[in-house]
């Protein structure tokens, strides 16, 4: 497979073709008649999917550094350039944006009903957005990439979004836009400082990097410039409420997409930018502290909240809030083990969180209410649906053997000696998570079925079981055999914990603890 | 120190893998019951009708297992290893220097329990196929029974720590689902979820105690630990280890301050309350206390305190069984109280003594439930045919079924006898070795006397209110009414089969350790010798022997015969109410029959508070009120503000436009390189 897919140039070719046919997509999707729009929409999808399968075998585990690279001038005379690029810290990220999107346009088929071309159009655009996300190099096509994804979501949430759409649409869009202006203004100052004194006025990743030094003097601004705009997508307490409100409204396939891609264009960012740009502040011990605190404060509070909304989406909605303070202890905490447990929360909580939002969109569907309170019993009439759901529930709160347990296991392994207090804290969330997730089954699932509107409810159609069984599948197979993925980006994840371990407040190797051990 | 090097040794040996053809089969006994969850659940999902199958398949897959179990035991007896054969499946979590491989351990004390849960298991699969027949759920049923018995093998075949949670976990999501198997009742699903969540708070305590491992340590699998730990780990750090460790065993084995799942567990099918909340899930933290003995070895406070939570938790839960009127609640508690036992034996350092009582328990503790899951089977049935709504498993509303019911009667008169302790039943042997290990205990510590008075008027208790069960349940004049009196009868072979086959052993199964002054020779304590000699090396114990043996021989069998005798006679020396026309409880009764309150304790300090303080302050004040209304909210009136004083700049004169853009741009450029 790998010798066949490198005599054909995969690597060359294989970015620049998942950048663009979702925008080629968008605009057979257009010209497409109404009613073909989702299958035209789901052809490209499946497309995208298979031609992104191969970066699997390609991608070379052992190499640290940049894979898969296209690097052309764009700009020349502003310094910026066409410049991509995978490794291990966005490699996965990539194949979940890209295994997502059949899911995703099935998962729209029949709840979307109304300017369908519109919606794909917009769905296959996001998708550009969320990969060129994570493989933009420069700095100036990052940022592009950055916000061609708010406007499509934007007009995701307040066209096809539920109730309060405009509200949400709105917070969701203002919240994010002012986090990243003020990443533009760092950006453009960085290259400024950086091309004043060097002489080369370039937005290129690996350039800004090789002169980080020249940045000191101005580090903590430019940081917390960076810092919020990716705190609020994350998002970090107390930058969280649009989430709640964004994820609530949002039709399912903007949820899934918010849950699975979006939200880890924040702690990506954090860990291939904020922190190795600006380490010595990023990592001083009182930035730390306060970092630390916001995320253990986070995993915590978005577990006791998430425990009492009356809204089952709101409930998976505040447990992204929970799930996603794991990720960012992880990343601080630096260590080998805990790093590689962010890159595991990400992809995880991916999987979980996603198929939990389309599992409620399910149940929305049928019921055309989210409200708890109005379910009760489900499993008798539809127990496909209740089996579906009470899986990916156990392995959002981390159940060993499937997917969540490996990333929250590592980080809090990995942290657990830089930061015991925090760890300890973070930890009791076992309990909040099963109580807010198993809480809410028993109370959508179990329990009388009191509602005489609940007892024709159908249970899960074929197309819907094409969506659930590949994720269920996926969730079962990360729990137990995460090691291809593990070794995909161990490189990555080193080479971050060798790029900031001089900078860390106190020594220890960054393999783990056994050095200290007499042998 | 002078046994590392010994065990080392001990350890390079087994990386060798000498593993023979039986136990690379280990696997298999995971792998079947998972086999047989497939088929029950795919049939459950589709055609839950599809009952020949499920018969077939739930318990033969448990015979298949249990096969492999008696392989792997005869392997190991032809050519026992000196140190534990490790058979890797695959690598599961590798990260840096963390080696974590999905790997099965067997040695002498995984084997014993191999055999006990693939053993008790197969009888109950075969009893539930009598039991649950007419269920609906009769396939999601198999399919959970099937999946909690693999969950609980992977916990006992774990070669390290995390595998071990797998299991560890996994079975307390299998009690979680089978609690709330008749999910319609709200009240059934709540004991669910309050034994799911009892659970994860010990799981803190064991994840905790594997990051401090890896901490100090560097590895989490047994081989590594456990012989290495003797010469580097700190006695502090042992302590807090195994404290963080007691705490998960404290949520699954159901002792203080954990237990309250236990009792409301019994929502859940009999057979289930048997298998899962007697014979093995709750006794998974005596197995791993004594899996990780060598910690506890080096940590003796903790051992002290086990003993301690132990020795209170048995004298406690006994004193709630004595005013119980639910039959399954009797048991329940006498469950909780005879976990307490085991956790004083490995308290104390007699790991054995644990597992031993660990392996008669599950007989004659088994035996006790299947025989009230007849005593109910019966009673519901007649209740059904009579259309009466009498609580099935209130012992108010017996009395006299030895009549109908005389062989259900006499094998709970053997496992009553065996939980008693009154010789030769399997009971005696284990408890006696319990108590006189305490007792032996006492002569370093005094305080493990005092345990061993704990433990004894425990003993004593525990025969007042086995009594007391026996005699409402089977004695006396009958309490059932004349309509009903017609419809009751034994169950089925399928279910009175096994539960002949576990009255066998709850009469024989002190032989497997039975001490010198029986005859015996200590079989399981010298099977067991290669894993807990590191343990019993760093804190050895010995038994007492001559006048002493025999003195607390003596007072163990009057304490029981003693129980036994006032238990019955108090019972039926005063007239029985049916529970409709019954008294309410008043004084100290009243108390023990609530349970000492202590679950509207926990409500009211700390659910309730907790759900307040998410609920009314962290999302209506922080979350509404100050990031929304104030961040926010401040946010949103601020840009309107800016917004309307920037309406006003736009006057339309480019000359202003232009001014204002070279002032902004100097003012950044300045604030930029300045």
């Amino acid at each position: 497979m790998t010798a066949f897919l490198t005599s054909i140039g995969y690597e060359h070719w294989i970015l620049q073709v998942l950048l663009a046919v979702p925008l080629v997509g968008m605009a057979l999707v257009i010209i497409s008649p109404k009613d073909w729009a989702r299958v035209t929409a789901l052809v490209v999808a499946l497309f995208e999917f298979v031609v992104s399968l191969g970066i699997w075998w390609v991608f070379d585990p052992a190499k640290p550094g940049l894979q898969f690279v296209t690097r052309v001038d764009w700009l020349p005379q502003f310094g910026v350039s066409y410049y991509v690029g995978l490794d291990g810290l966005s490699i996965f990220m990539v194949l979940l944006s890209t295994c997502l999107m059949p899911l995703l346009v099935w998962g729209s088929w029949d709840q979307i009903d109304f300017k369908q071309r519109g919606f794909y159009a917009l769905l296959l655009a996001l998708k550009t957005g969320m990969i060129g996300v994570f493989v933009a190099m420069d700095l100036f096509l990052f940022y592009c990439f950055w916000e061609l994804l708010l406007i499509p979501m934007f007009f995701i949430i307040g066209i096809w979004g539920s109730g309060n759409r405009r509200y949400a649409s709105e917070k969701f869009f203002i919240y994010t836009f002012s986090g990243s202006l003020l990443m533009l203004v760092a950006i453009v100052a960085m290259v400024w400082t950086i091309g004043q004194q060097t002489g080369t006025y370039s937005f290129a990743y690996d350039h800004i990097l090789a002169h980080v030094d020249l940045l000191r003097p101005q580090a903590p601004w430019l940081f917390i410039a960076f810092a919020l705009a990716f705190a609020v997508k994350v998002p970090v307490f107390p930058f969280h409420t649009w989430l709640p409100d964004a994820h609530g409204e949002a039709p399912t396939a903007g949820s899934v997409d918010l849950a699975v891609i979006l939200l880890k264009m924040g702690t990506y960012g954090f860990l291939r930018f904020a922190i190795p740009f600006f380490p010595t502040f990023a990592l001083s011990p009182g930035v730390t502290t306060v970092v630390v605190a916001l995320a253990v404060t986070g995993i915590i509070y978005g577990a006791l909240v998430s425990m009492v909304q009356p809204d089952l989406k709101r409930v998976v909605a505040y447990s992204s809030v929970s799930h996603l303070g794991f990720v960012i202890l992880g990343i601080w905490a630096a260590t080998v083990q805990s790093v590689q447990g962010a890159i595991m929360v990400m992809i995880a909580h991916g999987l979980s969180t996603g198929a939990l939002f389309f599992l409620v969109g399910m149940l929305y569907e049928r019921r055309h209410t989210r409200l708890i309170s109005d379910f009760g019993g489900i499993a008798r009439v539809a127990p496909l649906l209740a089996t579906a759901f009470s899986i990916t529930a156990l392995a959002a709160i981390g159940l060993p053997g499937l997917n969540g347990f490996i990333g929250e296991f590592l980080v809090l392994l990995g942290s657990f000696g830089r930061f015991p207090v925090a760890t300890l804290i973070a930890t009791t969330v076992v309990v909040f998570a099963a109580a807010y997730l198993l809480w809410a089954v028993q109370r959508v699932f179990y329990n009388p079925l009191s509602n005489p509107e609940n007892e024709k409810m159908r249970d899960l159609s074929k197309r819907e079981l094409a969506v659930l069984i590949p994720m269920v599948a996926a969730m079962i197979w990360m729990g137990l055999y995460p090691y291809p993925l593990l070794r995909r980006t161990e490189a990555a994840a080193r080479h971050y914990v060798e790029m900031v371990h001089p900078y860390l407040s106190h020594d220890r190797s960054p393999a783990g603890p056994v050095a200290e051990v007499p042998r | 120190m002078t046994l590392s090097p010994l065990v080392v040794q001990a350890v390079h040996e087994a990386s060798g893998g000498a593993a023979g053809p039986a136990a690379r089969l280990a696997w298999l006994t995971i792998a079947l019951p998972l086999l047989g969850v497939v088929i029950n659940g795919l049939l459950s999902l589709t055609r839950a009708r599809a009952k020949a199958v499920v018969s077939l398949v739930g318990p033969g897959v448990l015979l298949g297992a249990f096969a492999v179990a008696v392989a792997i035991f005869l392997e190991l007896r032809a050519a026992p290893p000196e140190a534990p054969l490790v058979v890797t499946l695959w690598p599961w979590i590798h990260v840096g220097d963390l080696r974590i491989d999905l790997a099965l351990q067997i040695d002498q004390l995984s084997s014993v329990m191999l055999l006990v849960v693939t053993g008790v298991s197969s009888l109950i699969h075969i009893y539930s196929v009598g039991y649950m027949g007419d269920d609906p759920g009769y396939a999601r049923y198999f399919a959970y029974l099937n999946l909690f018995v693999a969950f609980m093998l992977i916990l006992v075949l774990g070669a390290n720590l995390p595998v071990l949670f797998i299991g560890w976990e996994g079975v307390g999501l299998c009690s979680y689902l089978l609690i709330g198997f008749w999910f319609t009742d709200k009240a059934n699903a709540d004991a669910g979820l309050k034994a799911f969540l009892a659970n994860r708070i010990g799981d803190i305590g064991f994840l905790i105690a594997m990051f401090l491992l890896w901490q100090t340590m560097g590895a989490l699998d047994f081989a590594t630990v456990l012989s290495r730990a003797p010469g580097t780990l700190s006695a502090a750090a042992a302590t807090w280890i195994t404290l963080f460790l007691l705490l998960g065993c404290t949520g699954k084995s159901a002792q203080i301050p954990l237990y309250v799942w236990l009792p409301d567990a019994m929502a859940g099918p009999t057979p289930v309350s048997a298998l899962i909340h007697a014979a093995t899930m709750v006794t998974a933290g005596v197995y791993l206390v004594a899996r990780t003995g060598v910690l506890f070895a080096l940590a003796p406070t903790t051992g002290l305190i086990t003993a301690g939570i132990g020795a209170l938790t048995a004298l406690f839960a006994a004193t709630i069984g004595l005013r119980q009127h639910d039959i399954k609640k009797v048991l329940a508690y006498s469950t909780i109280s005879q976990l307490g036992y085991m956790f004083l034996g490995v308290g104390v350092g007699g790991y054995t003594a644990g597992i031993f009582h660990l392996v008669t328990h599950a007989f004659f503790k088994a035996l006790l439930f299947l025989g009230a899951g007849s005593v109910i089977h019966a009673l519901h049935h007649a209740y059904h045919a009579t259309h009466s709504h009498d609580d099935a498993q209130d012992m108010r509303n017996m009395g006299g079924l030895r009549r109908w019911l005389p062989l259900t009667c006499t094998l709970m008169w053997i496992a009553t006898l065996a939980i008693a302790g009154i010789p030769p039943f399997a009971g005696f042997f284990s408890k006696d070795e319990i108590l006189a290990a305490a007792f032996a205990r006492g002569a370093e510590q005094p305080v493990y006397y005092l345990f061993y008075g704990i433990g004894a008027a425990a003993a004593f208790l525990t025969a007042v209110y086995m009594a007391r069960l026996m005699a409402m349940t089977f004695h006396g004049a009958t309490r059932v009414g004349e309509a009903e009196q017609g419809h009751l009868h034994e169950p089925p072979v399928s279910m009175t089969g096994p539960l002949v086959l576990l009255a066998l052993l709850s009469l024989t199964g002190g032989v497997i350790n039975l001490p010198a002054f029986a005859g015996g020779h200590e079989a399981l304590e010298q099977w067991l010798e290669p894993v807990t000699h590191a343990a019993t090396a760093l804190r050895p114990l010995a038994l007492p022997t001559g006048t002493t043996e025999e003195i607390l021989l003596g007072a163990a069998i009057a304490i029981g015969v003693l129980g036994l005798w006032i238990g019955y006679r108090t019972t039926l020396g005063q007239p029985i109410l049916p529970a409709r026309s019954a008294p309410p409880e008043t004084g100290f009764a009243r108390v023990l029959y609530r349970k000492y309150y202590i679950d509207e304790i926990y409500d009211a300090v700390f659910v309730r508070p907790l759900v307040w303080l998410s609920d009314k302050v962290l999302w209506r004040v922080v979350d509404q009120g100050l990031v929304d209304g104030v961040l926010v909210g401040g946010g949103v009136v601020g840009s309107r503000w800016l917004g309307r004083l920037g309406s006003r700049l736009q006057s339309g004169q480019v000359g202003l436009y232009v001014l204002l853009f070279l002032v902004g741009a100097i003012w950044v450029l300045r604030a930029i390189l300045g």
